[in-house]
């Protein structure tokens, strides 16, 4: 009996994962769609042939795929660091790179658009506010990290002999690099480009505050349709295009990314640092890069009767009447929420992309494409979705306060699948053949063998688990809330509603707190996961 | 055990965040003693702006035996639209903060009980738009053109069409009547106060007008409150008082002004949800919300003004702020039948 048991237990434990994203994700959604779709064909004709429609579906591509490319290119080179270095200045180093990825769109666009006036002094320089190129300067900012932090786990583990094999045999650093390590990134690439894009894809207060007002995306329209004009029909066609969009990439990305990754596997590699110069180069790129809104904002936070001072941050502790509660409170439970978040979608993300990984080609594909689709999906089709879904006995949940970290790991769940997969699939099945033949149950693979290569990576996601749900603000926005659940977003998004100058000094300071936290939260992840360094020889035995 | 219930305490075992947690239950125990209607939580739906000085839900709840459970859901328009979405099954007993330029939808649809609050004697009947009493007025503010005094070149406009005029070319920013409620509000100003709005646009678009898509941006952006080049912006009439409350240095007297013929009067309601268990105690807090207790904390937390006349203005109310007798306004049945034509010609003449 214990056997029997012991066979459908891997069945069993990813059911987890398709039970969460089925009820809070997948039903809702469907149900929102369906139910508010009652035209038929003639009304999804006249909604997609609309000059607006229409431009504003040419906008959310184009400006997705150029903000994916933008990104992945300046990002590399910070990937390249981060893959070669190791110790408490890197650990720093990536905590700092990651602070983008929750800042609160209206600081950091606020902060873009006053560098842009500013920067239009220059003679060279046109005034970017309003421009496509400056939603996808913006885009790229938030995004960074998330292709030099996954990038760079993965290339971490990649197993170092083949370069030196190619150095000895004479190649350039840069033929070492097109020819050998390039090809061998692309899973991770793709992966992190195909979050990137989602991410812009759905992008809304980016495009709202720096886009300019002949701009409209997909999402903005949705939002449009849905809250301004009350016309959920034509919203609900234009979600379902996002969705089909969405379901056609992850297809596309998917094919690229399996044939892309049987040619090489993960090891444990002893960190090699670059070279002084290139460290210094891309530190100082990285930094300036970044760098400038975040200076915008704590100059800003330390700002206070006309001099500098800690005024803001103490107000931080008292209760104003515009807030249900203090802001510290705010910080509170969004880093509470942001905890319980990062557990599901850890562990959620980790059964989900085992099973990816592991299983069989139909399954797996319908698995792959079930959990990445969260990423893609409007915060109003979700927030609604869940409005009118969860709403009846025994699910009649969505005022409960746990609602709102479920909402943040709906969207955390999928980024942890997208960053894990590319890094189990590089896994040599000869690795965990051979522990089985030594006698290693599936468990003890899955601990001892799997694991400790993906550390890294697990590393990276709960992070970013725990940034987006700090930083999370769409589809909570369009649930109901109890005032007791005040995020921080939130609260940073009402400071900054009412004219004063203390008002907005407390926002700042918030956001400042807001960074500082995720900061910290990341250093813990990369503690508590990536801590344990090889030796320059632990290498696992496995043929190249 | 309900599986929701062993999910909650599975996801508060796993985090021990006590506090989140404990406070999933009401607590109802205490005031077991002096129940008149019953023993009940009321739950008020609002929007984000919506904010009430602590103790004042407990004084009803000390009254009434009613406990009140405030939930917050984005902007005005995305609470109707929830609100029409969850028709039949609210989320809540009580609504509040639908204001004029959107309830004519909420109207339109079957979301609302009839209800008749005898308090309305203290409200002036300008203020009761809806003759069918389901939405009952609780507060009203001027979304006003505001400039900021120092700044301004010329001798302040007087009027609204002296918006156009050379003498305050590039000087005013105004926010996109499709994604900003400030930004609709003017656009009806314009509509009601001018011979011919689109003419008025036209002029202002050759007069370098800016625009954003919120009012944070406006402000904040281009507006010269937060380091911007412009003297004029589209904001609220109590919006000095506001930059005098929260000014950092503190000041005597607020830096901006308001244009008083620039004003359209927004008034915000409460209503009563159909598909609510507990009508009799929601026809409580109705009458509740327009009770001094409630009415006197609504300008320092929500910036708006109460509309019982019994109701008191705090003092820096009273000396910085100025209201209209005359404020420009549009019936609601108006606004909701041309919502969509107005705003889209707007996009056509300002932004195209």
């Amino acid at each position: 009996m214990p056997t029997k048991l012991w066979r459908f237990l891997p069945g069993l434990i990813v059911l987890a994962p398709v039970l969460f994203l089925g009820l809070f994700f997948f039903y809702p959604v469907i149900n929102i769609v369906a139910s508010s779709f009652t035209g038929g064909w003639s009304s999804i004709s006249e909604v997609l042939s609309s000059t607006r429609a229409k431009s504003a579906i040419w906008f959310t591509f184009w400006q997705a795929a150029l903000s994916t490319v933008v990104t992945l290119v300046v990002a590399m080179p910070c990937a390249a660091l981060m893959a070669r270095s190791d110790g408490r200045r890197a650990l720093l180093f990536k905590a700092l790179v990651t602070i983008p990825f929750v800042l609160p769109t209206v600081v950091v666009a606020g902060a873009f658009k006053e560098m842009f006036d500013r920067a239009e002094t220059l003679p060279w320089l046109p005034n970017l506010n309003n421009t496509a190129t400056a939603v996808i300067i913006a885009h790229s900012f938030f995004n960074f990290a998330v292709v030099a932090r996954t990038v760079g786990a993965y290339w971490s583990a990649l197993d170092r002999r083949l370069e030196e094999q190619a150095r000895l045999l004479g190649s350039s650093h840069s033929q070492v690099f097109w020819r050998v390590t390039a090809p061998r990134l692309k899973p991770a690439i793709l992966a992190s480009g195909a979050i990137v894009f989602l991410f812009s894809f759905t992008s809304f207060g980016v495009i709202l505050v720096l886009g300019g007002l002949g701009q409209a995306t997909l999402e903005t329209e949705i939002f449009r349709h849905a809250v301004v004009r009350g016309d959920m029909a034509s919203s609900s066609i234009l979600a379902t295009l996002q969705i089909v969009a969405v379901l056609v990439l992850i297809l596309v990305t998917a094919r690229y990314e399996r044939r892309a990754s049987t040619q090489t596997q993960m090891v444990r590699n002893a960190t090699i640092p670059l070279h002084g110069g290139a460290t210094f180069g891309i530190t100082l790129f990285t930094l300036s890069f970044l760098g400038a809104p975040l200076i915008v904002m704590v100059e800003r936070s330390m700002r206070a009767g006309g001099s500098y001072g800690w005024t803001n941050y103490q107000a931080i502790f008292e209760r104003i009447p515009l807030l249900p509660s203090t802001s510290a409170r705010a910080l509170v439970n969004s880093v509470q929420y942001a905890a319980i978040a990062t557990l599901i979608a850890v562990i959620l993300g980790l059964i989900c992309a085992t099973a990816i990984a592991s299983a069989g080609d139909a399954t797996s594909r319908v698995l792959n494409i079930g959990a990445t689709l969260p990423l893609g999906v409007s915060a109003v089709t979700v927030g609604f979705g869940i409005l009118i879904t969860l709403d009846v006995s025994p699910i009649e949940w969505r005022t409960k306060w746990w609602i709102v970290p479920i909402a943040h790991a709906i969207v955390a769940t999928p980024f942890v699948v997208r960053s894990l997969v590319p890094m189990l699939r590089q896994i040599h099945p000869s690795i965990r053949e051979a522990a089985a033949l030594l006698g290693a149950s599936p468990a003890k693979i899955l601990l001892q063998v799997d694991f400790p290569l993906i550390r890294r990576g697990v590393a990276v996601a709960s992070g970013f688990a725990f940034a987006i749900s700090l930083g999370e603000f769409g589809a909570t926005s369009f649930l109901p809330r109890r005032t007791d659940t005040l995020t921080a977003p939130q609260a940073i998004f009402r400071l900054l509603n009412a004219p004063g100058e203390l008002l907005r000094g407390q926002a700042m300071a918030l956001s400042v707190l807001l960074a500082v936290t995720v900061a910290v939260a990341i250093i813990l992840s990369e503690m508590l996961f990536a801590k344990g360094r090889c030796r320059r020889d632990n290498k696992l035995p496995v043929a190249s | 055990m309900k599986p929701k219930t062993i999910f909650a305490h599975i996801a508060c075992l796993a985090t021990l965040t006590i506090a989140a947690c404990g406070s999933d239950t009401p607590d109802t125990v205490d005031t077991a003693e002096n129940i008149e209607v019953g023993d009940v939580t009321l739950t008020l739906v609002t929007h984000d702006s919506f904010a009430i000085t602590e103790g004042v839900f407990e004084s009803f709840r000390d009254t009434t035996g009613i406990t009140v459970e405030v939930l917050t859901s984005g902007d005005v328009g995305s609470l109707v639209s929830q609100t029409i979405l969850s028709e039949g099954n609210p989320v809540g007993d009580v609504i509040f903060g639908v204001d004029n330029t959107f309830m004519q939808r909420l109207l339109n649809s079957e979301a609302l009980e009839t209800y008749e609050s005898p308090e309305l004697t203290h409200v002036p009947d300008g203020f009761e738009l809806d003759s069918s009493h389901r939405l009952t007025p609780i507060d009203y503010g001027d979304v006003c053109v505001n400039y900021w005094i120092d700044a301004l070149d010329a001798p302040a406009p007087a009027s609204l069409m002296d918006l156009a005029k050379s003498d305050y070319k590039g000087s005013l920013v105004v926010q996109n009547p499709e994604t900003s409620s400030p930004g609709l509000a003017f656009l009806l100003a314009t509509i009601a106060g001018t011979p011919d709005w689109e003419k008025f646009w036209i002029e202002l678009r050759a007069n370098d007008v800016a625009v954003t898509s919120g009012w944070e941006e406006a402000y904040y952006g281009d507006f010269i409150a937060g380091g911007g080049e412009r003297s004029m912006v589209v904001s609220y009439a109590s919006s000095p008082v506001a930059e005098v409350i929260y000014a950092d240095p503190p000041v005597d007297s607020p830096p901006t002004g308001v244009l008083l013929d620039s004003c359209f009067r927004q008034i915000e309601f409460a209503g009563i949800l159909s598909g609510s268990e507990h009508v009799a105690e929601a026809q409580l807090l109705i009458d509740f919300m327009l009770s001094p207790t409630f009415q006197n904390e609504i300008p320092m937390n929500m910036f708006m003004y109460p509309t019982a006349v019994t109701a008191q203005l705090p003092e820096e109310f009273i000396e910085h702020s100025l209201l209209t007798d005359s404020p420009l306004s549009l019936s609601p049945a108006e606004i909701e039948a041309n919502r969509q034509q107005w705003t889209e010609r707007w996009v056509e003449i300002v932004l195209g």
